[in-house]
């Protein structure tokens, strides 16, 4: 129990190094620039205490759990040897990771209010409503879709600046046609996507199958999934809005 | 005082919770319904997804308390015409008056990102892979200085009305130029870390700064010129941490080169740091 105790010990300690860089710009904007004193300085420096706490907390519980968690899943997967149901469980840990994110689900509320004052939809709540729905749906499929294809690639080993490069093409190519009240909408929602808690889980699980698959170099093939979860939904939001605008 | 504190706290335990469940729940269900293993070290995982859980909400607990309330307020204050006109007349005012604006944003992207927690998890995950080959903290500062550059080019987008498309497009050109010039390893490693800068931290205050910019400058809407910054933010990325890898491959190239130059013994820290990249 003690190492537990010096372990997390260190960790706190090493968190004064993430956050002190917030520390120096908010003094520095505050008394050089804004001149303004701060009210209550106690509340915030016992907030920053809880930030480092929690985030000492967040990682010791990355290395126990999510990670190897990540890990031994795609070691039982690949040991399974069902292309079946490894491809199911990438859909539906992009689809129901995505689908109930607050993040996503502020930014559909927002993009039918965007939509319903560009007249593209009707105004009343009931319409708005339908619509955000849809456009989240739309984005947790395409996350769902992502990890699909990140997936594959890996078992092939195919390259992925293919597919990126792919991707970027065919969002510069709807972009073109699509409505222009949606086009920041759907550059947004790609970066939305991919919470706190799905990142690690899907880095170890892409790294873990590039690792137990032979001929797989884990740096070149275990890394990109992250990548096709912000690409695809930009693609995806684009053609939802030329499918509902016209 | 104490009471309306706890209530917050557990508020946010509960919030955490909802977001953990469907994650728990395909796992869950993945695990017991398809795999039917028993997961190594069960105790071990169930800790430690206890402490993923509580760390986030004692996270957002600090954030909320500390960081979120006096960022918002900034950048509210360092968009306002008030302060940035300093007098002159509004409809006066050009893009570059707007210096302040820039420079915060430029410092509150890299501070924020520094502190993300999926960027944390990223960087430790790429070192253990390329086996120190990739630092953990290089490339957390190369992404931070990439959504840095975003929210800087982000933010005079927006006070100059200029088309997102024609950053985004502009800014893949880059990167597909980039991807062929740039050493193969770190390629996935650049496309992902466009996607995972923008999450707990930054998003929320971004978002008051785009928000807050798009209501003040004359002739913007906050509905279609306050989207655009989270996007920006997960494009430099890519562009920084290729070029942090090219400066790398650069660097060792040309020290490689003065070696045989000048004929020499070889360098002793040299020799030293790359037996130490080679261990797993």
């Amino acid at each position: 129990m003690p190492a537990e105790i010096v372990a997390m010990g260190r960790l706190v300690l090493g968190t004064l190094r993430d956050l002190a860089p917030i520390v120096v710009i908010v003094a520095f904007f505050q008394i050089a620039v804004l001149q303004q004193p701060v009210d209550d300085l106690g509340g915030i420096a016992l907030g920053l205490v809880f930030v480092m706490l929690g985030l000492a907390v967040f990682i010791r519980g990355l290395e126990m759990a999510l990670f190897p968690l990540g890990e031994s899943l795609a070691g039982a997967f690949a040991r399974k040897g069902s292309l079946f149901w490894l491809m199911a469980f990438a859909f539906g840990l992009g689809f129901g990771t995505t689908v109930a994110e607050p993040a996503l689900i502020a930014v559909a509320d927002e993009a039918a209010s965007v939509m319903a004052a560009d007249g593209a939809i009707g105004t009343d709540a009931a319409t708005r409503d339908s619509y955000a729905t849809a456009l989240r749906y739309t984005v947790a499929v395409s996350v769902g879709v992502s990890l699909v294809i990140g997936v594959f690639r890996i078992l092939k080993g195919w390259p992925i600046h293919y597919f990126i490069i792919a991707g970027y093409l065919g969002v510069v190519a709807v972009t073109a046609v699509a409505p222009e009240g949606i086009i920041g909408i759907a550059y947004d929602s790609g970066g939305v996507t991919t919470s706190t808690i799905t990142v690690p889980l899907v880095t170890a699980l892409g790294v873990g199958l590039a690792s137990v698959i032979k001929g797989r170099n884990p740096m070149i093939d275990g890394f990109g999934l992250i990548a096709f979860a912000s690409l695809l939904p930009i693609l995806f939001v684009l053609m939802f809005g030329i499918v509902v605008g016209a | 005082m104490m009471q309306a504190t706890l209530l917050q706290l557990f508020d946010l335990l509960a919030q955490t919770l909802f977001d953990v469940a469907p994650i728990a729940a395909i796992l869950v269900g993945f695990q017991v319904g398809v795999l039917r293993q028993k997961v190594p070290q069960l105790r071990k995982v169930l800790v430690g997804s206890a402490y993923v859980v509580i760390g986030l909400t004692l996270f957002l607990f600090g954030l909320e308390k500390a960081l979120f309330p006096l960022g918002k307020t900034m950048a509210k204050q360092l968009t306002d015409p008030a302060f940035i006109s300093g007098g002159k007349a509004l409809s006066s005012l050009v893009w570059s008056d707007y210096y302040w604006t820039y420079l915060f944003a430029f410092a509150i992207g890299f501070a924020t990102t520094i502190a993300e927690p999926s960027l944390i998890a990223v960087s430790l995950k790429a070192q253990q892979v390329s086996g120190g080959a990739v630092g953990a903290w290089g490339l957390r500062l190369a992404v931070a200085f990439g959504v840095a550059l975003s929210l800087a080019v982000g933010t005079f987008r927006i006070v100059t009305g200029t088309p997102l498309y024609l950053y985004m497009i502009a800014g893949y050109i880059v990167v597909v130029i980039q991807t062929l010039y740039t050493p193969r390893m770190i390629v996935p490693l650049a496309y992902d870390s466009g996607g995972v800068t923008t999450s707990t931290v930054t998003v929320p205050l971004v978002a008051a700064l785009g928000l807050g910019l798009a209501s003040t400058v004359p002739g913007r809407s906050p509905l279609l010129d306050g989207f655009g910054l989270i996007a920006l933010a997960s494009l430099f990325p890519m562009i920084t941490v290729m070029g942090y890898a090219q400066i790398g491959a650069y660097v060792s190239q040309r020290k490689q080169r003065s070696k045989q130059k000048y004929g020499g013994g070889q360098d002793p820290l040299q020799a030293e740091s790359t037996a130490e990249g080679l261990t797993p």
